[in-house]
């Protein structure tokens, strides 16, 4: 047990509780959190930094406002339902299309169809608060859903692979992609089922993945290799990821990139709890990394001077 | 350098919580276990009242012959009312009376007893009770109630016994069916006896006392039949009509007469409660403390009345709780929903017992969850929806009663004090990681909440440590410092070194 224990501190592994009282409680300021729970102020506030995001159609706040939902999305065959206060992917509901014979009824991207009642019931729960952190009336945000960029096809089992990054104190320092699982229902979260790659921070391209805890070489559904795939635009993602400190303060910070076929890589969501496994799918502890920072750290450091630290410091 | 003011700061909780124990445990010689000795009961009758707008008087009946047991001290606390000891017809009457009194009045009155094989306490020989006056029907039927069971027994003793089986008869013949007929209650019961008894000129009582054992809230009067055979009084079970006495029998008062009555004042109630405790031991640390001008006492939780106290009894175990949750939490890293929903639900097992709590925890939670399902296909707003959960667990918990009861089982019953809100809430977030995270993990997370529940009964349940820190209070700023030095624990969780064991083997 010990010799165990021994050997992940070795390998520079973090554990929860020191992430959440080194990291989180000493670089996260409560009062900041709202930026990142509250998706739509991540938004604006991504927005006033001219950086690009998925579009938002519109904000149901209240139980009354439930019946807008057939009019927001009135103009659009896919869309992204989400809480705005939700975590870990809880609650959101992937529309990827509308059935040909009948108009109110939506198609997941699990395949399957549900009624125009089924999304609202959906949205009257999470306006009343079942998948916000605290328990407390939410807003449910209705949004563009990412066609991703087919560089992920083969290794996605439906739903949107995105790119998380951790960023401590403003530098990028672990990357990995989130790809999609039958067991996951489209959703990229990897305690849902997803299966998590790590990434060369130095060119982009996928290592080996984690589904589960275990280490694979590939996707359990499509069998596809995992490994080699190449990220494209890496410097500029890292580039967006380092711009999040500027935009939420948060020096321990996970940023979720989605790559758009048509409009590039997209802030996603910032997460103020980002979650440990990406250091199994990379292989290594995220302290070795935080450490080297912590050594260079330079207070004046521009976001695209940070990136290309990462670029160079941490290429596998 | 923040870690340093921690260490400080638990150093000088546990240094202060300990010095403070060892030196009430070695100075003063505070009982540290639970000791064997003559247990010392200390039985209070807390009288609370709503004054009227005049003078009050109130006359509660006291312990007066208490056979088995030796009274120890008593004491009414009367604050600004004049208390006095009377003799009345059924025994000391303790009387309280002041000009006028505004707000919900309480008075107690308290007294510790022991037991004692060798005090014989009885009362003096009656004389023959007058024949009582009877009307028609009734008369009677008493006299042929009395002429039958006189034909069938031999003496006093047989006389009472046969007369309380008939009066029990689940099929009773048609005069006692008719003396019994507006008997609704126990004491009732045992009131038509003595009057039976009486007409076969026979000197019979109600004795109305408490089986002391350990620790009771609301501590309910039973009533018991006394008999003098002429030699003796012998006391029968009216529900059997077997010659005996609970054990640890304690006799409160006797007669037909209310035990309470307030002149002057509405809504009367009085409660008991039993305490069974070391003061012995601790009586003579008083005296110690006492005797050295200490003001220690003054804050010992024995100064509290006894219902205060039982309540502490219990809330003094929560942090011991806490502990627990924050070692399997933190060093271990068991899942499980709501921070203290386990000590909760632990405090629910303390009612029920454990496996009968866990079986009943279990099943709960798995009916209401099928019924949560059910109620997801209405589309219910989300607190309606909650409100639902938690009236069918209402309604499950008193259909669980009724089926236990029926089967005979006595443990159904004490589930009325199962906490209906945890199990609701409990079913809500297991439903709701049911869909979002799949059945696999909610069920982890119900089985991770049921076993630290069950470890919270256990580490609260432990008696050493409850009389440790019923006695000892200070000894929970050593819980304190170790709960705020865990705070500061920033290594791996023991389910963390198979999460990343990937990691390790490289």
């Amino acid at each position: 047990m010990f010799a165990t224990a021994r050997k992940l501190r070795a390998v520079g592994l973090l554990g929860l509780n020191e992430r959440n009282s080194e990291y989180i409680m000493r670089l996260n300021p409560r009062h900041l959190y709202p930026r990142v729970d509250d998706k739509v102020l991540t938004k604006k506030l991504a927005l006033e930094a001219n950086m690009a995001v998925p579009d938002m159609y519109g904000v149901i706040r209240h139980q009354s406002d439930v019946r807008r939902f057939a009019s927001i999305v009135a103009d659009h065959d896919s869309f992204v339902v989400k809480p705005a206060q939700g975590s870990g992917g809880d609650g959101i509901v992937v529309v990827t299309g509308r059935s040909k014979r009948k108009r109110d009824s939506f198609r997941l991207a699990s395949g399957r169809l549900v009624t125009q009642e089924d999304i609202e019931h959906h949205i009257s729960n999470t306006v009343g608060g079942q998948y916000s952190l605290s328990g407390n009336p939410d807003a449910a945000l209705i949004e563009y859903c990412v066609n991703f960029d087919p560089i992920f096809e083969e290794v996605s089992f439906q739903g949107v692979p995105d790119v998380r990054i951790i960023v401590y104190r403003g530098y990028p320092a672990m990357a990995m992609v989130r790809l999609p699982t039958r067991a996951s229902d489209g959703k990229a979260n990897l305690h849902q089922g997803a299966v998590g790659a790590g990434v060369n921070m130095g060119s982009g391209a996928t290592l080996s993945g984690v589904h589960h805890h275990n280490v694979v070489d590939d996707h359990p559904d499509t069998g596809a290799l995992i490994a080699g795939i190449i990220i494209p635009q890496w410097e500029f993602i890292l580039q967006s990821a380092s711009r999040c400190y500027e935009l939420t303060g948060l020096g321990y910070l996970g940023v979720d990139i989605v790559i758009d076929r048509d409009k590039g890589p997209l802030i996603l969501e910032l997460n103020a709890r980002p979650g440990l496994n990406i250091q199994i799918a990379n292989r290594i502890g995220i302290l070795t990394r935080v450490h080297r920072i912590d050594e260079i750290y330079d207070p004046n450091a521009t976001p695209d001077e940070r990136a290309a630290f990462a670029l160079r410091a941490f290429a596998v | 350098m923040k870690d340093r003011y921690v260490y400080v700061l638990a150093f000088l909780l546990a240094a202060a919580g300990l010095s403070l124990f060892l030196y009430k445990w070695q100075v003063l010689g505070f009982p540290a276990t639970d000791d064997q000795e003559t247990p010392v009961w200390t039985v209070e009758a807390a009288l609370h009242f709503k004054p009227g707008p005049g003078s009050i008087k109130v006359n509660l009946l006291i312990p007066t012959l208490t056979p088995g047991f030796r009274v120890l001290n008593e004491n009414p606390v009367s604050r600004d009312y004049g208390f006095s000891l009377n003799y009345g017809t059924s025994g000391r009457e303790a009387q309280w009376a002041i000009r006028r009194a505004d707000g919900l009045q309480t008075l107690y009155y308290r007294t510790s007893v022991y037991e004692d094989r060798n005090a014989d306490q009885s009362d003096t020989t009656p004389p023959f009770p007058p024949p009582p006056v009877i009307n028609e029907p009734f008369k009677t039927a008493v006299e042929v109630l009395v002429a039958d069971v006189r034909e069938q027994s031999a003496d006093t003793a047989s006389f009472t016994t046969e007369l309380l089986h008939r009066m029990n008869d689940p099929s009773p013949d048609p005069n006692v069916e008719l003396l019994l007929s507006d008997v609704s209650n126990r004491t009732a019961f045992v009131e038509s006896a003595t009057m039976m008894l009486a007409a076969a000129r026979i000197p019979a009582r109600m004795v109305h006392g408490f089986p002391l054992t350990g620790r009771q809230r609301n501590a309910v009067p039973v009533t018991w039949l006394e008999v003098h055979d002429g030699d003796q009084w012998r006391y029968f079970n009216p529900g059997t009509g077997a010659e005996e006495l609970p054990a640890h029998f304690f006799v409160w008062w006797r007669g037909n007469e209310r035990l309470v009555t307030v002149d002057g004042g509405s809504n009367v109630e009085v409660d008991f409660s039993v305490q069974q405790n070391h003061i012995d031991a601790i009586a003579i640390a008083k005296t110690h403390a006492s005797q050295e001008d200490m003001r220690i006492f003054d804050f010992s939780l024995f100064n509290l009345p006894i219902q205060t106290q039982a309540v502490y009894s219990v809330l003094l175990m929560i942090p011991v709780g806490a502990l627990i949750m924050v070692i399997m939490r933190n060093f271990v890293g068991i899942d499980a929903f709501g921070t203290f929903m386990p000590v909760l639900i632990a405090l629910a097992f303390r009612e029920t017992k454990l496996l009968w709590g866990m079986a009943l925890f279990t099943l709960l939670v798995a009916l209401g969850l099928s019924i949560r399902f059910l109620l997801e296909k209405f589309r219910l707003l989300l607190v309606p929806r909650l409100s639902a959960v938690l009236i069918v667990v209402v309604l499950l918990m008193l259909l669980i009663s009724l089926m236990s009861h029926k089967l005979g089982l006595d443990t159904g019953l004490s589930v009325a004090l199962f906490p209906m809100v945890i199990v609701a809430m409990t079913i809500e977030r297991m439903s709701i990681m049911w869909e979002e995270r799949g059945p696999a993990d909610a069920i982890r997370a119900g089985f991770g909440s049921l076993i630290l529940a069950t470890l919270a009964y256990l580490g609260m349940g432990l008696n050493w440590l409850e009389h440790l820190i019923i006695t000892f209070p200070e000894l929970l700023l050593v819980v304190l410092a170790l709960v705020v030095l865990a705070g500061r624990y920033t290594g791996y969780r023991l389910l963390e070194l198979t999460r990343f064991k990937a990691l390790a083997s490289q």
